[in-house]
């Protein structure tokens, strides 16, 4: 009986090893990327590539760190109006069946692989409208990408907004509209915020959607919305490694660093806007 | 304003926040126009679906059954005269479609790395919610969150440089030398670029998702279960494996099906190290592969360049197989965590 209980005990004990070490391995290949990333992405990066443009396989990054600004740029104030949008028509207009309806729809677009964007839009913009490789292609793509990321977060944060101050301003007297603006929406402002950025972050590292839409271009991007390609860092990463020239690994490793770490700037603003949202929350109740 | 009195106990007042409501009339315009938004979201995936079949049906005229069952990739001889005739459609002479390779590349990349995810994200999730204490979890929480926030691309290069080299020069040699009688273990060790290191690093970057929700799945089951089991005297382990994860099978289910829709889906990392295999199954599961989304990447640049137009289609018909694919997953998985949520 006691051995039997001991033989229990040894292999409940060796089923957890195994299973902290499944954590201990997951942290050690986060090291080994972070590592790789950040000591290759340092030791490559100079203040001129701030401000050089591609040439070829070498030169700065000037152009590719503006054309994913402005990509992204671009793609947020397409996805604002229409993701938050959406998400405040689900909660505060909707009949019951069209709710579940745009619901489910967001659901599959989460599920749409973003290449099947990418030349989805390559197919119907660049080819079919004729507007070739484009900023509006670009981020139109970037755009669908972010949709499902930025309306669930605003669903989510205006569902969440409570009854009791709703109705404590229509009880004042306020109109609709005001109780909307004064009171809803300043409660849901930070959950959407935090899901705008998370979208951002992915809109940042996305390669796949962009190559095919926004193309590539070793110039400064202009500001025309079509028939012009504009240059983004992630193509950088992509091409430039395979390269067999050491100037242009050194620009891809930069280019990665730079990628890493302007994403984890938004999420840590997210996160730290989760915090601020929930401790508020907790306040109220 | 007698008509702004909220309406308390009314079939309104279950709606959490709905200022509108009360008053129909003085919402038209935001109505109106946040309807449109709607709208937009609503018909994005039928119009990116009906595009794609539009534009897609002389390719499946074209292709037929081949597209799912020729191994050949082959835009036909640019120069030569004549074409290539199927169901009406012309192609270059000697066009074929086939996209066999890429399908079966796609569905081994992705189930190989989930061999590798899902115990290590069980794993992983398990140790988390039972055996971190309180201050390591949220630290822990963070990190695998930031993995999550990793693009393909830094995955890919790092693959290229880290992960292939150390696969071309040390796993498969070993493996192929010592297991080699195992089926699909031996033969050529190849370069370090194929099957095996894209599975690897689809499960790296799938992992953090899984870990996340199985993690959640285990932190919404009531702890009495878990309580329960071990006073009745079982071990911890026994208490997990015998009553938690039981109950929370169909969400471990979805989890895992959610992932491997991502997985299937995944372009850049598994573009850059799966080897670009063209017109050749993977022999072992060391050989290079390539997969749907990959070779709408690597393929599109020689596809352009098709007089006819039909290479172009049938890469739009391999991303609506894709599509349709990743949309069947996502739609089990999706009905496996509605069951979850429902059974507690």
């Amino acid at each position: 009986m006691v051995s039997h209980v001991k033989r229990n005990v040894a292999i409940s004990r060796f089923w957890w090893v195994l299973c902290i070490a499944s954590l201990v391995g997951a942290l050690l290949v986060l090291l080994s990327l972070f590592g790789f990333v950040f000591v290759r992405g340092i030791a490559a990066i100079r203040p001129d590539i701030f401000v050089t443009v591609t040439q070829g396989i070498a030169g700065g990054l000037a152009n590719a760190i503006a054309g994913t600004m402005l990509l992204v740029t671009l793609a947020v104030v397409l996805v604002v109006p229409v993701g938050i949008g959406a998400a405040i028509w689900v909660t505060q207009f909707a009949p019951d069946r069209l709710r579940i309806v745009v619901r489910l729809s967001i659901d599959v677009l989460f599920g749409v692989p973003s290449i099947v964007v990418g030349y989805f839009l390559y197919v119907a913009l660049v080819e079919t409208a004729g507007w070739g490789f484009s900023l509006v292609a670009g981020s139109l793509a970037l755009a669908i990408i972010m949709l499902p990321y930025v309306y669930r977060a605003a669903d989510l944060a205006f569902s969440a907004v409570p009854r009791d101050l709703v109705e404590a301003s229509v009880a004042l007297g306020a109109r609709p509209l005001t109780t909307f603006l004064r009171v809803a929406f300043p409660w849901a402002l930070p959950g959407t915020l935090t899901g705008l950025l998370i979208g951002v972050g992915i809109a940042l590292g996305e390669t796949a959607p962009l190559i095919y839409t926004a193309g590539w271009s070793n110039y400064m991007p202009t500001l025309a919305p079509t028939h012009s390609p504009v240059g983004y860092l992630t193509y950088v990463v992509w091409t430039f490694i395979n390269e067999p020239f050491k100037e242009s690994h050194q620009l891809a490793y930069a280019a990665a660093f730079l990628l890493m770490i302007g994403i984890f700037v938004t999420n840590f603003v997210a996160r730290a806007a989760v915090e601020y949202w929930a401790s508020r929350t907790r306040s109220h109740a | 304003m007698a008509s702004l009195t909220p309406t308390v106990g009314g079939s309104r007042a279950r709606r959490a926040a709905v200022p509108f409501s009360q008053s129909p009339a003085s919402g038209t315009l935001a109505g109106v126009l946040t309807s449109i938004a709607a709208g937009i979201c609503l018909l994005l995936v039928v119009l990116m679906l009906l595009f794609l079949l539009w534009y897609t049906w002389p390719a499946i005229r074209y292709n037929g059954l081949s597209i799912l069952s020729d191994i050949t990739w082959n835009i036909g001889n640019q120069y030569g005269t004549g074409s290539s005739i199927h169901n009406g459609v012309a192609a270059e002479p000697g066009a074929e479609f086939g996209g066999l390779v890429f399908l079966v590349g796609t569905l081994l990349s992705a189930l190989l790395a989930m061999v590798f995810a899902v115990p290590l994200a069980l794993g992983v999730a398990l140790t988390i919610v039972y055996r971190l204490p309180e201050r390591l979890r949220l630290p822990t929480n963070a990190l695998i969150e930031l993995m999550a926030g990793i693009p393909s691309v830094v995955y890919g290069l790092w693959g290229t440089i880290v992960l292939v080299p150390w696969v071309g020069n040390h796993v498969a040699p070993f493996v192929t030398h010592h297991f080699g009688f195992i089926p699909f273990l031996g033969g050529d060790a190849g370069s370090g670029n194929g099957l095996f290191a894209a599975a690897i690093v689809l499960a790296i970057m799938v992992m953090p998702i899984m870990v996340a929700t199985v993690r959640d799945v285990l932190l919404a089951q009531p702890k009495s279960i878990y309580e329960a089991s071990m006073a009745l005297g079982s071990t911890s382990w026994q208490a997990v494996t015998h009553a938690v994860l039981p109950s929370v099978r169909t969400g471990i289910v979805g989890a895992i099906l959610v992932a491997f829709g991502r997985a299937l889906g995944e372009t850049m990392a598994v573009l850059m190290v799966a080897g670009n295999a063209i017109n050749i199954l993977p022999q072992n599961i060391f050989s290079p592969i390539n997969t749907i989304a990959a070779v709408v990447v690597s393929q599109l640049e020689s596809a352009v360049s098709d007089a006819s137009g039909v290479a172009q289609r049938s890469l739009a018909e391999l991303a609506l197989v894709l599509f349709v694919i990743s949309l069947a997953v996502n739609t089990i998985a999706r009905v496996a965590i509605r069951g979850q949520d429902r059974s507690h």
